[in-house]
């Protein structure tokens, strides 16, 4: 059983009709956008090593936003045939008509080209259809993704194991009244799992944009090593630590700040710590939003926005210094410039969000970096540099369930899940228990505070499809540890 | 209309395409939200979806398909694939698995609702929200904000155990908030709880909020936290809420017991329970005071509901009876895993998302007192409410959770206004320190709560009344 993959310009004829149908009911002068989005998903699940839930589904769903008479609504459906795309335009009329005067209508993306990234040309300025896009990972089959399941589980070898393998397809066309006209698809794979001993849990992860780049025994293997190395945690007293981030705890700040920092709406709304031009993170780090994918790494979403703006690559943060924010149209007219390709259906209330960014590595490190005495210990190996060079310190994979105290200054709490280890002169030492964590972000990447960056950026899965990061270890000073998970 | 035979067809190709059981869910759903800041409506959104979720058994391995198309093609499509699915899942296999009865059944359920939320002008509804945010904005609020939410779900549901249900769910309800920004910090404010107040009812509960009269003290409440003194740290005597409860109980009592966590099906991202099921009857989850139910038959309450999506009938069942862990929230396959002879707390995000053990209602019993009686016999602690922030590990044990306001109680009373209030602890230690627990009890509504992969959103209602606490760690801070 094989995804069935959508015709070529079928979804940009769809909205084409769309907004002829929008004419006709609401008269030439209405502004018009609709993007119809097909999107196939399948997401294979195991836990106790058996596939317990392996589930699929494939939609198209038509969002219609319209600006009538100085009054916005918008409103989608599943419902593609005439009927559901009249009442789709019927019930989205009458609202935007009984709606309020909408002063910060932003008005409509002009025909604009897409951006392509220098690995993937498109095949047209208007089509995104050949960026990257790996068919063969959009059709993948139930039995590839149990295949790599298996694999993982055979690789722990008799640890219990529990993960996803997912695979992601999306096909999808822009236009509106204004004469925008896009088209794009994009694929995703990503593997997801952890192997279990005696209450230690071990990680590892890949997002990839091609389903062949993904193997179950390599990731398998990884977990299990770091579940075997976390057996009898010891128990450390709560303080302020030095700590060696692997790349999947390193994604969870990378997400806090496109939440909470760069979110254009959040600074106008003055709820950010972004200060444009600002020191504000130690020299090492620069942050860069990466939509089209780079580096040979196909995208895996598409290359432009629901607005229909391009999307293209965006430094946040240049050595250190705050560059720029994320903007849709709305919240790039607030603040007097221009969108940034970061719209999504609920960026107006929530604020447009970066959901590709990369933490650029270091240079790899060229003195000789001590080899560590278990290969098949906990240590990632993009992390072993950091950790060789580590007096005192924790190293830590993963971070859990944080949750923001204070927007403004991004204090978040939350949790180490799937290994910590003690650092002593260099080398793991103990494992040590979960401990829970009350730590300013931006504090903790402030300048002189990041000790080391590691010299490889993961590709790494988030919970929803279609955002990804690409991270490395960072070695940070100091992090807040406020109390051990036991209590 | 009903959808039935839809279901039906996709039911019966996954059984001729070699599943052993196969059900079918066609669900209608339209949902409506608006968003309103300082006065004017932000954004104002209307999804319609419609479609059909087939699941099928093959051995003892399942596949889940979903397609938004009913024709007859496609339903007969989506049970072959759901069949297909399963047997791949059968190349990674687990023990024999069966599914506990729960008695075929043919019947109708509808939540009751007086005003339908979706009929209601449009009009009305952004004047509703454009007056609450410009009344809290006019009070002295740097940022008001509102919304409010209706889903309509119309659903479908047949399996091969001779199930035929329909049922027809209407909820909805609002909230607002006021924030204000100092210097590097935010205070905020908000009514009559994070994220507002939802239930399976119709708009006379949003018109119930009052959320107009209630903004302008929110407001001046947010104002006057900037400079009201900092929650200290240390262990003190809690006193929580009736809003702050209810996430109290969602996060360290719903989630811990849903038997899916605990049989480690959700170890690698919701995580698992702290609960061991042979300890189900006698291990002491907190004090005697302690009395949490399952009931998905609240009239009103957001979790509510006639028939899960298996098809398991509404029914009451103890979790926590006297402070001892009595039962679990289960479905069909889980607890015949668990050795249970009980399921009916299974639920899916709609018809392209796998049913899964799903909190209901889940929530106290009223206590012997009220929050006065509470406040007067305390000689020194802390009052929090209304939450702020919500963090706890992967097995439910070690949570923080913050507050919007508290209040510092001494000798009896209520004394200063106390900001960025926190309380951390171990949800067995807490639960056992509960020595007061009030009888005003309201069932607040949860609409956002996460689980699974692929993602769900699922509607969760909590009965909490206010409650005091022993020995609490509060105050802690970055």
């Amino acid at each position: 059983m094989s995804v069935d993959i959508v015709p070529a310009d079928a979804e940009l004829k769809l909205a084409a009709r769309v907004i002829e149908l929008v004419r006709g009911a609401a008269g030439a002068a209405a502004e018009a956008e609709v993007m119809v989005r097909h999107d196939a998903e399948a997401l294979t699940r195991f836990a106790n090593s058996m596939i317990h839930q392996n589930v699929a589904e494939a939609t198209t769903r038509v969002r219609l936003r319209l600006h009538v008479e100085g009054r916005t609504a918008a409103g989608s459906t599943t419902r593609t045939d005439l009927d559901g795309l009249r009442s789709l335009i019927e019930r989205t009329i009458a609202a935007a008509r009984l709606s309020p005067h909408d002063a910060s209508w932003p008005g409509l993306t002009p025909p604009t080209p897409l951006h392509h990234s220098a690995g993937y040309h498109g095949s047209g300025e208007r089509s995104g259809l050949d960026f990257g896009f790996d068919e063969a990972t959009a059709r993948a089959t139930p039995a590839e993704r149990a295949e790599r399941v298996r694999h993982f589980v055979r690789a722990a070898d008799g640890l219990e194991t529990a993960g996803y393998c997912r695979t992601t397809y999306t096909s999808a066309a822009f236009a509106n009244s204004a004469g925008q006209a896009v088209e794009g698809r994009a694929a995703e794979a990503a593997m997801d799992g952890i192997a279990r001993l005696s209450g230690s849990d071990g990680v590892a992860r890949l997002a990839a944009g091609r389903l062949a780049d993904v193997d179950g025994a390599v990731l398998g293997a990884r977990a299990a090593a770091k579940a075997r190395a976390g057996e009898q945690p010891v128990e450390l007293p709560p303080g302020r630590y030095p700590v060696v981030l692997e790349p999947d705890a390193t994604t969870d700040l990378l997400n806090m700040l496109a939440w909470f920092g760069f979110n254009g709406k959040a600074h106008a709304q003055r709820q950010s710590f972004a200060q444009l031009g600002a020191e504000q993170f130690d020299p090492s780090v620069t942050i860069i939003d990466e939509p089209l994918g780079s580096r040979g790494e196909p995208a895996v979403d598409l290359p432009f926005d629901v607005e229909g703006t391009p999307r293209e690559s965006l430094v946040l943060v240049r050595e250190g210094v705050t560059r720029a924010l994320t903007h849709d149209r709305s919240s790039a007219a607030r603040a007097g410039t221009a969108s940034t390709g970061h719209a999504g259906e609920f960026s107006r209330t929530l604020g447009p969000m970066a959901t590709h960014l990369r933490l650029e590595a270091a240079p790899a490190i060229t003195e000789p970096v001590p080899t560590p005495a278990d290969p098949a210990g906990p240590v990632a190996g993009s992390a072993r540099p950091l950790v060789a060079r580590m007096e005192r310190g924790l190293l830590v994979t993963d971070l859990w369930y944080t949750r923001v105290l204070d927007p403004k200054a991004l204090v978040v709490t939350g949790l180490t899940r799937n290994g910590v280890w003690l650092v002593e002169d260099g080398a793991v030492t103990a494992a040590v228990g979960n401990m829970r964590f009350t730590q300013s972000y931006p504090a903790a990447l402030a300048p002189g505070r990041v000790l080391g960056i590691g010299s490889e950026s993961v590709l790494l899965p988030d919970r929803w499809s279609g955002v990804r990061y690409a991270a490395p270890a960072l070695h940070l000073a100091s992090w807040n540890l406020t109390g051990n998970a036991s209590g | 209309m009903s959808h039935f035979d839809d279901a039906g067809t996709a039911v019966q190709a996954a059984l001729d395409a070699g599943a052993r059981y196969a059900d079918a869910r066609v669900v209608l759903r339209r949902a409506e939200a608006m968003t309103a800041r300082d006065g004017d409506v932000e954004d104002l959104d209307s999804t319609e979806s419609a479609g059909l979720g087939v699941r099928a058994l093959v051995g003892s391995s399942w596949g889940f398909y979903a397609v938004p198309d009913l024709s007859g093609g496609a339903t007969r499509a989506a049970g072959r694939r759901a069949a297909e699915i399963a047997a791949a899942s059968a190349t990674v296999p687990g023990p024999p698995l069966d599914l506990v009865p729960t008695g075929a059944r043919e019947a109708s359920w509808a939540s009751a609702c007086e005003i339908d939320p979706i009929t209601v002008p449009l009009s009305d509804k952004g004047d509703l929200l454009v007056r609450a945010t410009a009344a809290a904005k006019d009070a002295g609020a740097d940022l008001a904000e509102g919304i409010y939410q209706i889903w309509d779900t119309r659903k479908w549901f047949v399996s091969s155990d001779g199930h035929r249900i329909d049922q027809h769910i209407r909820e909805c309800g609002a909230g607002l908030t006021a924030s204000v920004f100092g210097d590097g910090e935010i205070q905020r404010r908000s009514w009559p709880a994070h994220r507002g107040q939802y239930g399976t009812r119709g708009w006379e509960l949003v018109t119930e909020l009052d959320l107009v009269g209630q903004a302008p003290r929110m407001a001046q409440e947010a104002r006057a936290l900037l400079t009201a003194p900092p929650c200290p740290a240390g262990e003190t005597t809690l006193v929580l809420g009736g809003e702050q409860m209810a996430l109290q109980i969602h996060e360290s009592v719903g989630h811990a017991i849903e038997l899916d966590r605990i049989l480690g099906w959700e170890a690698a991202f919701a995580g698992t329970s702290w609960l061991d099921l042979g300890r189900l009857g006698s291990l002491r989850y907190g004090s005697e005071l302690m009395n949490i139910i399952i009931d998905p038959g609240i009239p009103g309450a957001l979790g509510s509901f006639g028939y899960d999506d298996e098809g398991t009938a509404a029914g009451k069942r103890d979790a926590v009876r006297e402070g001892v862990w009595v039962g679990v929230l289960a479905g069909r396959d889980s607890a015949a895993v668990a050795g249970l002879d009980y399921a009916g707390s299974v639920r899916a995000d709609g018809w392209a998302r796998l049913p899964m053990v799903r909190m209901t209602n889940v929530g106290l019993e009223p206590g012997p007192h009220t929050l006065d009686e509470i406040i007067a016999a305390t000689d020194d602690g802390v009052f929090m409410d209304i939450n702020r922030s919500w963090s706890i590990d992967d097995r439910r044990l070690n949570f923080q959770f913050g507050c919007e306001i508290g209040y510092e109680i001494k000798n009896g009373k209520l004394g200063r206004m106390l900001r960025n209030p926190t309380y951390t602890g171990i949800g067995p230690r807490f639960w056992r320190s509960m020595d007061m627990l009030s009888s005003e009890t309201v069932a607040w509504g949860t609409p956002n709560c996460g689980k699974g992969q692929p993602g769900q959103i699922g509607h969760t209602g909590h009965p909490a009344a206010p409650a005091r606490f022993a020995n609490v760690r509060v105050g802690v801070r970055g």
